[in-house]
């Protein structure tokens, strides 16, 4: 099911995790994933499923917002990392992409690229090639690069926001609503882009998308969240096909236009059994 | 050449070495603004501290010693040393990294991500606490600070002014050394800021707190690093204070003459704090000297927060404020 050449080892497993944001909001009930190595996931759902905070949960970008994990467990490489500080899980090679972009505003674009390698201790050769490295993936960025960050389009930012991530060498690129706020035509440009480091770096992408159309036709597998726990997950292709999908996530229907009382309710499934 | 036209010039020269002054404690500020967003209230009450312990520390005082007598019935109040001034600035140094390592790890760890006006609450309170125990630490009276710096009038100025325009400038010697003092530092921080990896970080940790986090920034090293230095530059502000007038309660005040200065330079900009502090300097002893006997005097007094008012109207990032960016 999986595409030639992508091995199956799974780089990163959440074990049916639950989350608590203030000690009295559960926003997850029990997550459960696998991110295999070279492939990208997508973590699909509707405002509120809980797509952000999963992959919070995975950076320990939690306790900030004062959210904890309270069960389960998250793994990489088989090595249990809920305990590591942000900055250590960078130094193992994952970095997170925030949701809106967050980039340094009064920094310019080149500046804040660097800040991406600040976990590392690489010369400033290794640095500059790398630099030239993102600006290849991103010619736009290489224009701009001396422009304060605060004054760059959202699809730049966003851009920008990637970018900053690779500079860090990472393996695992946690990517959050890329599409969030940008032009249809600007959201393909991104998500090839993702394509492209994914096929040619080799970078793994765990990413969350509201989005379902577009990520499941870049991504190679699927799960699909609500209300805190993931009612459905397959390989992409699979998904797409799935009538539920279609219907809830897509917006196709084999019928034609339905009478509302004839909407379905959800079948599902309960995985966190499983 | 005309008196008063003389007169004003040496007016002006020292409005320009009292600014630098102001412009030391309106540093402090912007360096803790710049990385976290923090106005530190407490910039004031650091340089007092500062300035309090290196006193104590260069005269062998026993800390808390009023404490002690006051426990145990002792009658001890100095170890009987005197340690070098050099030694004693280091030493003081080193008190001011552990207090600035204390004050992340009790008070700012606990407040990631929290609203600015909170943070600023914060500093409001560790203002009073620091008052407090540098009072208790070292004793309430006033001290006399002398790290050997030279004081008095500059007599190379006093003789090279009397031969051109026949009359000596009065310019002190320690105002001279405050201003070179202030500027070694500005370049030094300003280099630190814009070219190192750490000085990007802390200008990244200023713009976005989270993102910081989610590139690898460890938000605690930083927050200790800037309030080291914010420390460093209380205790140059301290020294020079001290030294002019003497080390006591009034110099935590001296952190309200910073915030016109900041008003017109800019929370943001290090050249900024330096440029604001001239202008107020120069402005006030002008004005004090040009206005100031039409209306009775005693200008200085209101001079400089009437000055940052307008600019807070026309202009209220500053002259070299960051832009306050927004995006539609």
């Amino acid at each position: 099911m999986l595409d030639a050449g992508r091995t199956e080892e799974k780089l990163l497993q959440v074990n049916n995790i639950e989350v608590i944001y203030n000690h009295v909001i559960l926003v997850l009930k029990g997550v459960s994933l696998s991110v295999p190595k070279g492939g990208i996931t997508a973590l699909l759902g509707g405002n509120g499923a809980g797509k952000t905070t999963t992959l919070k949960a995975i950076s320990n970008l939690l306790k900030s917002e004062r959210g904890e994990v309270t069960k389960g467990s998250v793994t990489y490489r088989g090595e249990r990392i809920q305990d590591l500080a942000p900055s250590d899980l960078v130094k193992k090679g994952v970095i997170q992409v925030m949701e809106g972009r967050h980039c340094f505003e009064h920094l310019t674009v080149e500046e804040n690229l660097l800040t991406g390698a600040y976990t590392r201790s690489a010369s400033k050769a290794d640095i500059n090639t790398d630099l030239e490295l993102v600006y290849s993936y991103f010619p736009r960025l290489k224009e701009r690069r001396r422009s304060q960050a605060g004054y760059t389009s959202g699809g730049e930012q966003q851009m920008l926001a990637i970018g900053r991530a690779l500079m860090s060498r990472p393996e695992t690129i946690l990517l959050d609503e890329p599409s969030m706020g940008l032009a249809p035509q600007l959201v393909e440009e991104i998500f090839n882009i993702v394509k492209g480091l994914n096929e040619n770096e080799g970078a793994t992408f765990l990413l969350a998308e509201q989005n379902t159309n577009v990520a499941l036709r870049f991504a190679h597998y699927g799960y699909i969240l609500e209300s805190g726990r993931v009612v459905m997950d397959g390989p992409a292709d699979d998904l797409r096909e799935n009538p539920d999908v279609k219907e809830f996530y897509l917006g196709m229907s084999d019928e034609g236009r339905k009478s509302f009382r004839d909407v379905r309710s959800y079948r599902r499934r309960k995985r966190w059994l499983s | 050449m005309p008196e008063q036209l003389i007169w004003g010039m040496e007016v002006f020269l020292n409005g320009l070495m009292a600014g630098v002054l102001y412009a030391l404690v309106a540093l402090g500020f912007v360096l803790i603004f710049k990385a976290s967003g923090i106005f530190n209230f407490s910039q004031g009450v650091m340089a007092l501290f500062a300035a309090l312990t290196l006193v104590g520390i260069m005269e062998g005082q026993v800390p808390f010693s009023h404490l002690i007598n006051a426990a145990f019935g002792t009658e001890i109040h100095h170890f009987g040393w005197h340690v070098p001034a050099v030694a004693a600035i280091l030493l003081t140094m080193v008190v001011m990294v552990a207090l600035a390592w204390l004050v992340n790890q009790l008070i700012f760890r606990h407040l990631v991500n929290q609203e600015p006006i909170i943070l600023f609450m914060a500093t409001i309170g560790l203002a009073y606490f620091l008052e407090g125990f540098g009072d208790i630490m070292w004793g309430a009276d006033i001290k006399k600070l002398d790290v050997g710096l030279p004081q008095g009038i500059n007599s190379t100025i006093d003789e090279v002014t009397y031969n051109i325009f026949g009359y000596g400038f009065f310019i002190d010697n320690l105002d001279l050394w405050a201003t070179a003092v202030a500027a070694l530092l500005v370049i030094a921080l300003v280099i630190f800021a814009q070219y190192t990896k750490q000085g990007r970080a802390m200008r990244a940790v200023a713009d976005d707190h989270q993102a910081a986090l989610s590139v690898g920034i460890s938000l605690n090293f930083i927050w200790v690093m800037v309030w080291s230095l914010a420390g460093f530059v209380a205790l140059v502000a301290g020294i020079m204070w001290g030294t002019k007038s003497g080390v006591q309660f009034s110099l935590s005040l001296i952190a309200l003459k910073a915030l016109p200065v900041l008003m017109l330079g800019g929370f943001t900009s290090i050249p900024g704090a330096i440029v604001g502090g001239l202008i107020i300097g120069v402005g006030e002893k002008l004005f004090e000297f040009i206005i100031g006997p039409m209306v009775g005097g005693a200008t200085e007094n209101w001079f400089a927060y009437v000055l940052a008012l307008i600019f807070l109207v026309f202009r209220p990032q500053g002259l070299f404020g960051e832009k306050i960016i927004e995006r539609v």
